[in-house]
């Protein structure tokens, strides 16, 4: 971004005058690309080697957090861009982790009280015939 | 910097410069995200927006799921497909994912040789980007099909917790229609570039604003958002 133009701040942005500025060689998504193929090639395999319990949860997790980060940051160019507008984007959404606690409370509380009053119903899920 | 100086604001700062350069951004009644078309933050901001529905979504489906009595279906079997005699578990998934990540990386090819004004290129990546969302739709479609046919419902299934039907009805509903959406768009900003509406700056259908080539990388920011919600879905929904 050196050769940004020095605009006065209510002048109408050159179109194309910072486009050579995002452009980027080729090998970045490239590479990328082929880092998201192989963190989901290991999501899959989570499952398909059967992984239980707090290993498969928190690779799920792992995987998951690290293929949005790629993509955010370098497909969706974030880490290129100006901090205020990376803030801006990037904080309002950590507000839902409040939303996933309460959410978690209620779920625990309502699985208890069904329980209390319902009765428990501890079979595992049907089988599956396609 | 000197504490005292006020930060002239008339030029645009340079992007790297911490917590003072958001302050300077955001302070005293003039455009902060200085030297961003204004699409940009635009298309940023509605999909901040879209994070709080597909998040709200899957937040609902976490507090729904842990509330039941009822253990939910085994989505490994309920998502698998017979080949060749043996239950392949989240074949189907496992394709869709593929083709989701090979549009979000055709897409990105397609925003690069935009800026190089590369018509014929860019419109070329844009169509297989196309391409590639409707063959995810179809299959979901197909999914959808297969699930109903065995006996889905929003109100019960008859795997388990009767919860499954409508969450996974709900977020893939969504999903799949926010893709259909792309899709459309992906067509419309690939007539334009062939038509060489871009390098001409002819005003759009709807608006007189000029087009140019930022539209494209707006687009880029849309689909790659659709892909990032499938990572989210990929990885609650159906590995869990």
């Amino acid at each position: 971004m050196a050769h940004a133009d020095v605009h006065h701040a209510h002048a109408e942005v050159q179109p194309g005058a910072h486009a050579p500025g995002q452009q980027h060689p080729l090998g970045v998504y490239f590479k990328i690309w082929g880092l998201l193929f192989v963190l989901s090639i290991a999501s899959y395999l989570v499952d398909y080697f059967q992984l239980q319990g707090l290993l498969r949860w928190s690779l799920i997790i792992v995987f998951m957090l690290l293929k949005a980060g790629l993509i955010v940051a370098v497909f969706m160019h974030m880490m290129w861009e100006r901090m205020a507008l990376i803030y801006a984007i990037v904080l309002p959404p950590l507000l839902l982790f409040g939303l996933l606690g309460i959410g978690a409370l209620e779920g625990r509380y309502t699985f208890d009280t069904r329980g209390t009053f319902f009765g428990h119903e501890t079979t595992a899920p049907a089988p599956v015939k396609h | 910097m000197a504490t005292h100086e006020a930060t002239g604001t008339a030029a645009s700062l340079p992007p790297d410069q911490g917590l003072q350069g958001i302050v300077a951004d955001f302070s005293s009644d003039q455009r902060a995200f200085k030297n961003v078309p204004w699409g940009k933050p635009m298309m940023w901001i509605f999909l901040v927006s879209d994070t709080f529905i597909f998040g709200t979504f899957l937040i609902s489906y976490m507090t729904v799921r842990m509330s039941t009595q009822v253990p939910w279906p085994n989505s490994s079997e309920v998502f698998s497909l017979t080949m060749f005699g043996t239950q392949v578990p989240l074949l189907l998934i496992a394709i869709m994912t593929f083709v989701l990540i090979s549009s979000s990386g055709t897409m990105a090819l397609a925003v690069n040789y935009g800026h190089r004004k590369d018509r014929r290129t860019t419109f070329i990546l844009l169509i297989v980007t196309a391409a590639l969302g409707a063959t995810f739709v179809c299959m979901q479609a197909f999914e959808w099909t297969k699930l109903i046919s065995e006996g889905v419902r929003p109100w019960g299934n008859p795997w388990g917790a009767a919860q499954f039907g409508s969450a996974f009805f709900m977020i893939t509903g969504f999903h799949g229609t926010h893709v259909t959406i792309g899709v459309i768009f992906l067509i419309i900003v690939a007539v334009k570039v062939w038509r060489g509406d871009l390098d001409k700056e002819r005003p759009g259908f709807l608006t007189g604003r000029r087009g140019n080539y930022e539209i494209v990388e707006i687009m880029g920011l849309y689909w790659h958002f659709v892909d990032l919600v499938w990572v989210f879905i990929f990885a609650f929904f159906y590995l869990w």
